[in-house]
């Protein structure tokens, strides 16, 4: 519990440099609102204003700070702001309201999850075959890499489109760009988790005359496990992003990507930050579930990490 | 009865620098029962020779057998048990299950794993050790219990690379009274590997006094100490004279240099 206080300040110092943010970021549109409702501002031509620097309007006037953090469309949301509409949109509403963010997290999450599954499998078959066959070695490892130097942005409309012209549609195109970028975490882990055992142990199980198969599961899988579970917690953020990813070029109609997406066509700023508070939440939760079972493996497997 | 015969063994390893000759015209029986330590510096093959008796490398010339078999064969017949520098336990096994481990592999049933591993937790004094993790015990206890895995199939040779050489001198006092009363009560035939004079000393019933570039044997002394040795035998002039021998032998081999 000693931790707290040094959290507890790192957050209150994020909340503080987003509030003093909001000021200047706000205060054009404050501006005019408040000409408009009749108040004395300087400069008065809002043409001057546009090109005049924000903290200097500040400075100028200083009444208008409080309407900056009270915007209806801020470039800037407050947090408080952030947080009323967060609340609004999961506790307020009906779960199976297209306006709940429980809503549109749940269809993400399930993506997120099928992606997940299939890239972890994907992921473990290709490392149990680069470890045992030197061509899938040679082979398959520069092509995993390559296929993260693409961007994720760029790829998933065309695998929007592939699929959808095999009349693949809904959950599983979201699913697959979610597997493509979580696969390659855990491929790199596994790798390197199942040759983790060094030469000494090999030629333990040699002395036995052990078969491939024994080899792997008495040695070289248990082995892998602690860099298994360290790849999982970066794959499974990585799902998330991939289907959030999915949602943008598809014109999905929910989806926490889906939601982000409308919330910029009509400048909804505050939906837009709710969204993505909503999906740093989803991730915490994921990562931290995945360090659970984490936690509660190695403890049945005897190791005290 | 010889147990384990080398003919004018070769090996040399072909390494990026060239090819290095690690054993050179090795000749050696070895007997049923005898405890054989093979002794010198780094580099003079006598880890590679174990390791050529283990079917871990094999050899470039010359022939070695096992049992009357080649090492591959032996090993399938699982006539010997390695013990390696480290006592690389599984850290996820208890040490029960680590005992169990080649048990599983060579496919014992169930019960009879169960009390097997017993015998040899019983041979190596770790009863009632079973269930803790390897984590839990000390370094010398944590060998012992990789030289109970390796009797645990009953394997008639005990192949040993240098097993106490990362624990302390009391340990290992201590670990070399308790291996040669195990020796007597099994009768097993023991190649060792030390770098310790006084531990080849105490051991054996056989000294080989090895010598590096290329590795080759270069003295064989059979040991005339009693073989009921306790600890205090290392004070006797019999002891001293037999260790002034070795560390001749080793002199010698590093003559040219």
């Amino acid at each position: 519990m000693r931790s707290i206080v040094p959290v507890l300040t790192v957050v209150a110092a994020i909340i503080g440099l987003w509030y003093a943010a909001v000021i200047p970021m706000n205060i054009k549109e404050a501006l005019m609102q408040a000409e408009r409702a009749g108040a004395e501002v300087t400069p008065a031509s809002a043409r001057d204003r546009r090109d005049a620097a924000a903290l200097g309007l500040v400075m100028q006037n200083s009444f208008a700070i409080g309407a900056t953090f009270d915007q209806d469309r801020p470039r800037l949301p407050a947090p408080h702001q952030v947080m009323a509409e967060l609340w609004d949109t999961t506790i307020d509403k009906r779960i199976t309201s297209r306006r709940s963010l429980v809503f549109h997290a749940w269809v993400t999450l399930s993506a997120t999850s099928l992606g997940f599954a299939i890239g972890t499998g994907l992921g473990i078959l290709l490392a149990v075959g680069i470890v045992h066959s030197r061509v899938m070695d040679l082979s398959v490892m520069p092509w995993a890499i390559v296929s993260q130097t693409i961007p994720i942005i760029a790829i998933a409309p065309m695998i929007i489109v592939v699929l959808y012209s095999i009349g693949v549609q809904g959950l599983l195109p979201k699913a697959i760009i979610s597997a493509y970028l979580s696969f390659f975490p855990v491929v790199v882990g596994m790798v390197k988790g199942l040759r983790s055992p060094d030469a000494m142990q090999l030629d333990l199980l040699r002395t036995y005359s052990a078969t491939k198969t024994q080899s792997f599961f008495k040695l070289r899988l248990p082995a892998s496990m602690p860099y298994l579970f360290a790849s999982l917690k970066i794959g499974i953020a990585a799902s998330l992003v991939g289907a959030i990813v999915g949602e943008l070029p598809t014109g999905a109609q929910s989806g926490l990507g889906a939601r982000m997406l409308t919330g910029s066509y009509y400048g909804q700023t505050i939906q837009i930050w709710s969204a993505l508070f909503a999906a740093a939440i989803v991730a915490a939760a994921l990562v931290g579930l995945i360090g659970l079972i984490q936690r509660l493996t190695l403890r049945r497997m005897g190791v005290t990490a | 009865m010889t147990v384990i015969n080398a003919q004018s063994l070769d090996l040399t390893f072909q390494t990026a620098d060239g090819p290095i000759q690690a054993l050179k015209d090795v000749n050696l029986q070895i007997n049923q029962g005898d405890f054989v330590s093979f002794i010198g510096p780094s580099g003079c093959g006598k880890t590679t020779f174990l390791r050529v008796i283990a079917a871990l490398e094999h050899p470039t010339g010359g022939t070695v057998t096992v049992n009357g078999m080649t090492p591959d064969q032996a090993r399938q017949a699982r006539a010997y048990g390695y013990v390696f520098q480290a006592a690389g336990l599984y850290p996820w096994r208890t040490i029960g299950g680590n005992i169990r481990l080649p048990l599983e592999i060579m496919g014992y049933p169930k019960s009879e794993q169960a009390d097997r591993m017993k015998n040899v937790l019983q041979l190596v004094d770790l009863e009632g050790f079973e269930r803790k993790y390897p984590w839990q015990l000390s370094g010398g206890m944590q060998q012992r219990a990789s030289i109970a895995r390796a009797l645990a199939f009953d394997a008639d040779i005990l192949l040993m690379d240098e097993p106490f050489g990362a624990l302390d001198e009391i340990v290992r006092d201590h670990l070399n009274e308790q291996l040669l009363a195990l020796w007597a009560r099994t009768g097993k035939t023991i190649g060792f590997v030390t770098h310790s004079i006084s531990e080849a000393v105490y051991l054996s019933t056989k000294i080989v006094v090895m010598s590096p570039r290329p590795g080759r044997i270069t003295d064989v002394i059979e040991s005339p100490l009693p073989k009921d040795r306790p600890l205090d035998i290392r004070d006797t002039p019999e002891f001293a004279a037999l260790a002034h021998r070795v560390r001749e032998g080793l002199r010698a081999g590093h003559s040219y240099d």
